[in-house]
């Protein structure tokens, strides 16, 4: 049986559910509300499946006043509200309680408007990643940041957890490229953080409510920067005989003074398993693949490849082989795009996000092998090598006995790694319960204090997506509505 | 005078601060000077100069990555970087010579506690978005950290960039991790002359549109580009629209020549070289455009670039103001003449119906203690902002008044 704690269900806040629902109605009628077990079981997880909790009730809002309303209520009555986007979720940032709300986005997802000289778009954040792109494309603008699931996850759930992806390298991430929200708090008080400037006034709450994963309030609109689309953008795939080489290549690129836009780093297993099912052209025969991308007119893409590809040839390539076309190029990112899905399809596993100093990289790998080896479990390495990120895949079978309760030892056995070398607990997914009881091999006392200070400022009461962030010893006052004692404890 | 603190090292500092904290003493922060004559005077018992934590405590070229101690002037940073041909790719601004304080004394953490970012901001994001982790004492003595030295981290609430631009309101950082960049291998300029600001503001925004990846974008009406001192474009008594190119040197050619075919309509551009370019855009960052004087008051404007021009023509209406656009028209700075109240009431006016915020950067003590420095807040933001304040600092201890008149 998975291992992490999730906190009773308040009985008498249940009990309470027939009148709470009759007083919803009053206010945002039945309609948006979704009452039967059937469906609300379709809310009672994210992509972090181990753990269900169906949650009492299922709010469907379609207006940032609906949310208003639904939130005041809420707060009037001491309910627990879980926001929640696509459900995308990695580390049950969206997973519900028993007796909480879920306030579900996905009807909140048009783009409200575009403005193309300044280069901005205000969308509502049920929006998918992929469909502010879509809408833009034709004029020659995207929205930056690329997570693997942007096909369905949703911008709020982006701004909740300071999604990145693959060309975060050069594009930065959500936190770069979204300059305002409207955001309604735990009170149902509707306010404006940051703006269509680039500039925002006073201090920087925005900073606050981006990757806070639902713990300040419920982001209901976003002003989110638009880019000039490339000229046009080519991948180069090289393989090498050990993680030290393709590491060593990583650094000799960046300090040659070229930043890709990408560099994925897949080891041998990743390979195998996202060769077989996307067939991109992966070589086979070596132990670390870097993808390279670069972009720019076609004559700035063939002279950048062709450095880069001098430089590999110092560090002993197996393979250098640059994309030929369009078709390939799309291959190429296939393969690195459906690596969870592949392997997902051959194992369960968990997915874990840590980021390390590229200089760890060989012991890192090194390191994660042996942990997994310790827990008789097998492992694929995943890699954002431009920025650190790592992803290693560990491969378990939920239904042999004990294996899950293995992968997840070592998987924490992985983060803390991380956070030793130098690195953090969590690059790109969240916190969420996941990493929850990590946070103190990250964080002093102090340093969580002071941000659930910060939590307590905009939900004084702990009512928003409880029990998630910060471990749950330290919350537990709190979340037993007793807000002052982060006021108060120095 | 107040008494004046100088901790050496991190744990001092952090002992000193939870000393005053107990005695509830008033704390003014200050680095090496350099924003003195900036913001509101903070009201303190104390002064405490981070000037005593020095030095780079970590350097890694290949990983894009340094940390230095928060008193470290902006100067030896930029040269350590310069030395491995790298730099800050937010080209911080020294407000210092335009303020009457000395040149050359911003420290790091001035520059993160500001969030001021030059030029390159519209290409490499501000200093907010290029810090990556903070380790900082609140006005409580706790000395906590936040974020780390690796690109993506989104291991709890973001406190190290929500520390930025909050003046050493919340907490004094002691050491700061941030991105660096490549030095461009070469740089270009193109200058169009005696474009008027409305259409001058287009064609940078035509501009920013394309893949081209502009990394300045600043525009001069007349008066203002009188004041520019590179030699190619001086003395033309022309307005002065200039675009930064910056790439490898096989492919600088090729862009420069697109960016002139995407403007071809505003006229043929004056190009100006790699080492032309640099001096030039130095100008901005020691802002020698809008130089020191009493006689004027000066202030940075936040806009979306299609309303900069009508911001500036309306406060042309009540005042004789000399402004320039930087980001595109994201940004405008404006000088005005001097006096009771730095001509606040119509340049917010102007601001507020046309969205943006104004900043008063540089004016008489007396006159930044009475009118509002930073652009007033919206009640329930200010509420917030309070909260925020008071979680960091309940007493008030940290730069009282320096944001804003009661806390």
């Amino acid at each position: 049986m998975p291992h992490i704690e999730l906190p009773e269900p308040d009985a008498g806040v249940i009990r309470r559910l027939p009148i709470l629902i009759e007083g919803l109605k009053s206010r945002v009628g039945h309609n948006l509300m979704i009452l039967d077990e059937d469906g609300r079981r379709a809310y009672e997880t994210d992509a972090f499946t181990a753990y269900r909790r169906i949650p009492m009730l299922v709010v469907l809002p379609r207006t940032t006043e609906e949310v208003s309303k639904i939130l005041k209520y809420a707060h009037e009555n001491d309910i627990k509200v879980v926001p929640r986007g696509a459900g995308t979720s990695l580390c049950g940032g969206s997973l519900p309680t028993e007796d909480a709300i879920v306030l579900c986005l996905s009807k909140m997802n048009r783009v409200i408007e575009v403005d193309y000289t300044n280069r901005i778009a205000r969308v509502e954040a049920g929006i998918t990643n992929l469909q502010i792109t879509a809408e833009v494309a034709k004029n020659g603008f995207f929205y930056a940041p690329d997570p693997s699931s942007q096909l369905a996850c949703s911008l709020g759930g982006n701004i909740a957890m300071n999604s990145g992806g693959a060309h975060c390298l050069k594009y930065g991430v959500t936190t770069h490229n979204v300059l305002g929200v409207k955001m309604v708090l735990i009170d149902g008080t509707i306010v404006e953080i940051g703006g269509p400037t680039l500039e925002r006034n006073g201090y920087d709450l925005l900073s606050l409510v981006i990757g806070s994963e639902g713990q300040l309030g419920v982001v209901t609109e976003a002003t989110v920067k638009l880019v000039p689309s490339p000229e046009g953008a080519r991948p180069m795939m090289i393989g090498f005989r050990s993680p030290e080489a393709a590491g060593s290549c990583v650094a000799a690129i960046i300090a040659a003074g070229i930043i890709p836009v990408a560099i994925e780093y897949m080891d041998h297993a990743a390979i195998e398993v996202c060769e077989a099912f996307a067939g991109a052209g992966y070589p086979l025969d070596v132990e670390a693949l870097l993808i390279v991308e670069v972009e720019g007119s076609e004559g700035e893409i063939g002279i950048l490849l062709g450095r880069i590809a001098e430089i590999a040839a110092r560090f002993d390539p197996k393979t250098v082989k640059i994309s030929s076309d369009p078709n390939q190029s799309a291959r190429i990112w296939a393969g690195r795009k459906a690596a969870f899905g592949a392997i997902g399809r051959i194992s369960d596993y968990l997915c874990m996000d840590g980021t390390i100093p590229l200089a760890q990289l060989p012991h890192a790998l090194t390191r994660i092998s042996q942990i997994c080896a310790e827990h008789d479990l097998k492992v694929a390495n995943i890699f954002h090598a431009g920025d650190g990120n790592l992803h290693p895949l560990v491969l378990y079978d939920a239904n042999s006995p004990g294996e899950a309760d293995r992968a997840e030892a070592a998987g924490e056995a992985i983060l803390r790694l991380c956070v030793e070398l130098g690195g953090c607990l969590t690059g790109e997914h969240g916190v969420g319960i996941e990493k929850r009881e990590l946070m103190t091999t990250q964080f002093s006392p102090t340093d969580l204090m002071v941000q659930m200070r910060v939590k307590t400022v905009f939900d004084p009461t702990w009512r928003l997506n409880p029990a998630k962030v910060f471990p749950l010893e330290a919350t537990g006052v709190m979340r037993a509505g007793n807000a002052a004692s982060t006021s108060e404890a120095a | 005078m107040s008494e004046l603190w100088r901790p050496a090292a991190e744990w001092e500092l952090q002992t000193m601060v939870s000393k005053l904290a107990r005695e509830k003493r008033g704390i003014e922060i200050v680095g090496h000077g350099a924003l003195r004559n900036t913001g509101r005077v903070a009201k303190s018992d104390v002064v405490l100069t981070t000037a005593g934590l020095k030095g780079v405590t970590l350097y890694e070229p290949t990983e894009l990555v340094m940390s230095a101690r928060a008193g470290t002037p902006l100067y030896e940073i930029e040269a350590v970087l310069a030395a491995r041909g790298q730099m800050l790719a937010f080209e911080p601004v020294d407000l210092g010579p335009a303020t009457g304080a000395p040149g050359g004394a911003l420290s790091i953490g001035g520059v993160f506690a500001t969030n001021f970012s030059g030029s390159r901001r519209i290409l490499a994001g501000s200093a907010r978005d290029n810090l990556l982790g903070v380790r900082a004492v609140n006005g409580r003595g706790e000395l906590f950290k936040s974020g780390g030295r690796v690109m993506k981290n989104v291991t709890g609430i973001d406190l190290a960039r929500g520390l930025t631009g909050s003046w050493g309101t919340l907490a004094i950082m002691t050491e700061v991790t941030f991105k660096v960049a490549p030095l461009p291998q070469t740089m270009q300029t193109l200058a169009f002359a005696g474009l008027p600001d409305d259409l001058a503001i287009e064609a940078m925004n035509v501009a920013m549109a394309t893949p081209l990846e502009i990394s300045g974008a600043v525009h001069l009406p007349r008066n203002c580009a009188a004041r520019m001192r590179t030699p190619k474009i001086k003395g033309l008594d022309k307005s002065l629209t200039l675009l930064r190119l910056e790439t490898f040197a096989a492919a600088i050619d090729e862009r420069r020549e697109k960016l002139k075919a995407a403007l071809k309509v505003y006229g043929a551009p004056i190009e100006l070289d790699s080492e032309e370019t640099f001096s030039l855009w130095s100008e901005f960052r020691a802002l020698s455009v809008m130089p020191f004087s009493a006689e004027t008051s000066l202030w940075r404007i936040s806009s979306l670039p299609t309303k900069a021009a009508e911001i500036v023509f309306a406060i042309q209406k009540f005042m004789d103001a000399v402004a320039f656009y930087d980001w595109a028209g994201g940004l405008i700075w404006l000088e005005v003449p001097a006096a009771a109240d730095a001509g606040a009431a119509d340049v917010r006016r102007a601001v507020a119906v046309r969205g943006g915020h104004a900043t008063l950067i540089r004016a008489e003590p007396q006159v930044r203690s009475s009118v509002d420095v930073f652009e007033p807040l919206k009640p329930e933001i200010e509420r917030l902002t309070r909260g925020i304040k008071s979680a960091f600092d309940p007493n008030g201890l940290l730069n009282r008044g320096r944001m804003y008149a009661n806390f």
